[in-house]
């Protein structure tokens, strides 16, 4: 066998396994239309506060705050979080209200790879709003391998 | 048994906004991975969480394989009376676990 | 001034700073100090960090009975706030009677064995981690102390002769990262001096509690060696070694470490 090609079939064998049922930018865009519909949501009154940078992607603190009054007049609904390359684009979907007082939601996620994250607030008006973050994962060192 | 953390105020004034926080022992194996055997792993998550306050839910949150092993959810309550909280956790394999606080609202 | 004196002066200068920087001289690093803050933060705050669930389970394990004997660990041990209290500040020890040092989950053992006549908890048992998270939990914020028993001696030296020997396919030791280019990043991360000052310890990329043993054991397959078999002597005496390298650092069980 020629080099190149054998290179190429181990590449291909590396790869292969992990190709499938992974998410990407178009699953996420999906599963966000699936939540808001036709609307488009307004970059603004969100904050994902996600560090830039973790050291294992297992457990990623993530909070989503929304400027809102939260009254009954006023308030947000709901909060879902969307990733672009976990098998899911699926993070969480929260319902809220005027009891919550604050608008602000807190967890740790799993994040496959470094990717980015996008959060969306809808509020009791019908609009929606969003706000997106990047995160980069590295990887500690030393892992356990499967055994 | 639960093992379940939770940290939330005794007491609070009428109208504060009090802070929630409640974290669960729990794997949330995602049904991606594959398990020693090399075959993959059957999921096993909590899908929902809700809070209620003296019977009203107040919080309620659909989690997905992404969110990490052993969940950590914090939110917002407004104390209007003095009650009970529940916090409730159910998903795969009939899950399901519960916690409640008192907190006593001046 | 005659030049004797001057030498004698300067030789105290340099004697005196020389102590000074000695005094002054712990630049060792634990491990949470090379984490991010948010990590800091999950491990500092009781009912945000997971590990505290292990160390909650270990508590409801600690009253109850157990094996033929029927009793608990509290039935001997009473509170363990105040029983355990630095307990795993001194471990690896050699038990009463013993010629062998244990680590604290062979003490849990040697006690389930002896005093409650059950089952020896297998290594990695949640149980086992809970138990141990639990007991070493008791001794947060208290500095690491070795104990002074000359029997130790040995198996410590044999721990020191592990961690300096190279190994593996990557042909690297314990030293070669962790002493020489501990502050340095591979993989983008720190590589951490590696002071066992959290364990059990909560492993991001576990999921889950786990022990030294296990920590030690993804560091063989991080240098491509084959790891001991888990009931090897080998990792307590690594342990041992490592205890009395960390001499005097805080323990802060449960860790968080990525």
């Amino acid at each position: 066998m020629d080099r190149r090609l054998f290179l190429a079939g181990t590449a291909a064998i590396v790869i292969l396994p992990l190709a499938p049922a992974a998410a990407t930018p178009d699953a996420m865009a999906e599963a966000i239309r699936k939540v808001i519909g036709t609307a488009t949501p307004t970059e603004g009154r969100v904050k994902l506060d996600v560090p830039p940078l973790v050291e294992n992607g297992s457990t990623v603190p993530l909070t989503v705050s929304v400027e809102s009054p939260m009254t009954e007049a006023d308030h947000v609904k709901a909060i879902h979080v969307f990733n672009e390359k976990n098998p899911q684009p699926n993070v969480f979907s929260a319902r809220l209200g005027p009891r919550n007082g604050r608008a602000v939601i807190g967890t740790r996620i799993k994040l496959g790879d470094s990717q980015r994250i996008i959060a969306i607030a809808e509020t009791s008006d019908g609009k929606f709003w969003s706000a997106g973050a990047d995160v980069i994962v590295t990887l500690a060192a030393c892992l356990e391998e499967a055994t | 048994m639960s093992n379940i953390l939770v940290n939330a105020p005794k007491t609070a004034r009428r109208g504060d906004v009090i802070e929630i926080k409640a974290l669960i022992l729990h794997p949330m194996e995602t049904g991606f991975r594959p398990g020693p055997n090399g075959r993959i792993l059957p999921r096993n998550i909590i899908e929902r969480f809700t809070a209620t306050w003296n019977g009203t839910e107040i919080f309620a949150m659909d989690m997905s394989p992404a969110i990490a092993a052993n969940p950590f959810v914090s939110f917002f309550a407004r104390a209007n009376d003095s009650g009970t909280v529940v916090l409730r956790w159910t998903g795969d394999e009939g899950f399901a676990a519960e916690h409640r606080v008192d907190i006593a609202v001046e | 001034m005659s030049r004797r004196l001057l030498v004698v002066g300067l030789g105290l200068v340099f004697a005196a700073s020389y102590a000074t920087a000695q005094v002054g001289a712990d630049k060792r690093r634990s491990g949470y100090q090379d984490m991010g803050e948010a990590l800091q933060k999950m491990q500092d705050d009781d009912t945000a960090n997971p590990g505290m669930l292990f160390v909650q389970l270990g508590g409801q394990l600690w009253s109850k009975q157990t094996g033929v004997a029927d009793k608990s660990c509290a039935d001997c041990h009473g509170a363990a706030a105040a029983s355990m209290k630095g307990v795993a500040t001194r471990y690896p020890a050699i038990p009463q009677g013993g010629d062998r040092p244990v680590d604290l989950e062979g003490r849990i053992n040697l006690c389930r064995t002896e005093h409650q006549r059950a089952d020896r908890l297998p290594p990695e048992n949640r149980e086992l981690l809970a138990l141990t998270a639990y007991v070493a939990h008791q001794s947060r914020d208290m500095p690491i102390a070795p104990p002074y028993d000359h029997r130790l001696d040995a198996f410590r030296q044999q721990g020191a002769e592990i961690y300096r020997r190279r190994q593996g396919q990557l042909n690297l030791s314990c030293a070669i990262c962790h002493d020489d280019n501990a502050g340095k990043k591979l993989a983008g991360v720190v590589i951490p001096e590696a002071h066992p000052t959290g364990y059990p310890i909560y492993r991001l990329e576990w999921q889950a509690l786990g022990s030294l043993k296990r920590r030690l054991r993804n560091c063989l397959a991080g240098i491509r060696a084959e790891a001991w078999p888990l009931d090897a002597s080998e990792y307590v005496a690594v342990e041992l070694f490592l205890m009395d390298r960390a001499k005097g650092l805080k323990l802060e069980t449960p860790a968080i470490r990525p």
